[in-house]
């Protein structure tokens, strides 16, 4: 799914539309807790998070997420958003909630891009 | 072009706050940056102002371009273009001098001006084409908008060119360097619960790593283990700690030191969700007891000294596989000159 169709399906706002490139992406991930991304999310995946602050962005670069949501319409400041841009991450905006939203997505035909956790990795 | 005036115009001589080179792209720079005689045309067809249009026709379509400056006795007293051709067709006037339709109010750029000088002059004159002067006014050259495109796109080409030797040399460090064995070694200052920067120290290893040509999956393995590593510092650290990187070619040594409090037990510590960060850390989606457990599963060794009271040192390994070394090892092949 092209980044932009998930943009439209989240009902979202990029907030660093520079460095917006429509990458295809074909999986996604939601989570609150930042170790529980790095534990669990595949490269290239979409984030879809409720935490809004700098180390979500850290976190993203470490872990090759593609674009990270922001969920139920909190604004990042304008820290994030300058280090996303430098690390060439798209930052959108949406007013929706995770339940809905992955729930959109996955229905859409975006697949997960969480790995079953059985106390190994991969 | 003599030295002192591109001194004087030289590169680093321009004028540029600090907001305003935060709006500039790279283009733009480029257009400060280059001078006019450096994407000029040097070859300058010029005409008399005695010679006929005719002439002007044949200049024009041999050498195919659109306009010649027109030059008596070494000066420069005229342009003519094809538009003025067209009016001389109109009027089947081709034997007429050039003097008749040429434009006599030359506009003109000098040679050491910056190449933003010459597209400035094209919006605001509508001119296509300019005669380009030295500091004497003597014509040197001739400059048009594909001559700046082509400067640009030729200079973004050396740009790129500079960048992937760069890349290539530090690609090749360990093979360029001979010695029985040979590690670079990254190492950082943490500063307890300093979470605005949290997580800075592993970002610029995972760009070393990946400058240094290491894969993609190589690089986000030390990545999340080094930045639970530098979080857990942050968290739970008295006074900060050191988070030191060894890069060798066959293996990837990383490890944080602290001085307390200590980890009463071990074990514990190891168990998925057993956690004793405080709230702050929660609010930044650490803390979760995950930590530990997540560098474990990125690395292939993973050990921790520590003790109540004591300082901490963990220690994380990561061996290469044969398509990430950094290099073909040299070990126990030949070493020039010993």
């Amino acid at each position: 799914m092209k980044l932009s169709e998930i943009i439209k399906h989240v009902q979202g706002k990029v907030l660093n539309p520079d460095v917006l490139i429509d990458y295809e992406i074909i999986g996604g991930c939601g989570a609150d807790l930042m170790s529980d991304v790095l534990a669990v999310v595949k490269p290239g995946a979409v984030l879809l998070t409720g935490l809004c602050n700098v180390q979500v962005v850290r976190t993203a670069q470490m872990a090759d997420v593609r674009a990270i949501v922001f969920l139920r319409g909190k604004q990042p400041t304008r820290e994030m958003i300058d280090l996303a841009t430098q690390e060439n991450i798209p930052l959108i905006s949406s007013r929706k909630g995770m339940f809905e939203l992955c729930g959109r997505l996955y229905c859409a035909g975006l697949h997960s891009f969480e790995t079953n956790m059985n106390g190994t990795h991969e | 072009m003599s030295n002192t005036i591109q001194e004087e115009f030289g590169r680093k001589g321009r004028p540029i706050t600090d907001v305003d080179a935060q709006e500039i792209t790279r283009i733009e720079e480029l257009s400060y940056d280059l001078r006019i005689f450096e994407v000029m045309s040097r070859e300058v067809f010029s005409l008399s102002s005695k010679q006929t249009m005719r002439d002007v026709i044949d200049l024009l379509r041999i050498r195919r371009i659109s306009g010649a400056p027109v030059v008596d006795d070494g000066e420069l007293v005229g342009v003519i273009s094809t538009e003025d051709l067209m009016r001389a067709l109109t009027q089947n006037d081709l034997e007429s001098p050039i003097r008749k339709y040429m434009a006599v109010n030359v506009i003109t750029v000098k040679s050491y001006e910056p190449v933003v000088k010459a597209l400035e002059t094209f919006t605001r004159t509508n001119i296509g084409r300019l005669p380009v002067t030295n500091e004497n006014d003597e014509l040197v050259g001739m400059i048009t908008k594909g001559d700046i495109t082509r400067g640009v796109l030729v200079a973004i080409r050396k740009d790129y060119k500079e960048e992937e030797i760069r890349r290539y040399r530090v690609r090749h460090l360990f093979e360029d360097i001979t010695s029985d064995r040979t590690s670079l070694t990254l190492r950082y200052k943490i500063k307890p619960r300093d979470f605005v920067n949290g997580g800075q120290a592993s970002s610029h290893i995972k760009r070393a790593m990946l400058r240094l040509g290491a894969t993609a999956q190589l690089a986000r393995q030390c990545g999340i283990a080094v930045y639970e590593a530098e979080m857990n510092l942050i968290i739970h650290t008295t006074n900060g700690g050191i988070l030191r990187v060894q890069i060798e070619p066959h293996r990837i040594l990383m490890q944080t030191t602290d001085d307390g409090p200590g980890i009463p037990d071990v074990n514990k510590a190891l168990q998925p969700g057993w956690s004793t960060a405080p709230q702050e850390a929660r609010s930044m989606g650490f803390g979760a007891g995950m930590g530990l457990v997540n560098i474990k599963s990125c690395v292939d060794k993973m050990e921790i000294f520590s003790g109540a009271g004591k300082g901490t040192r963990l220690m994380m390994e990561i061996h290469l596989r044969p398509n990430e070394k950094f290099m073909a090892s040299t070990e126990g092949t030949q070493k020039p000159g010993i």
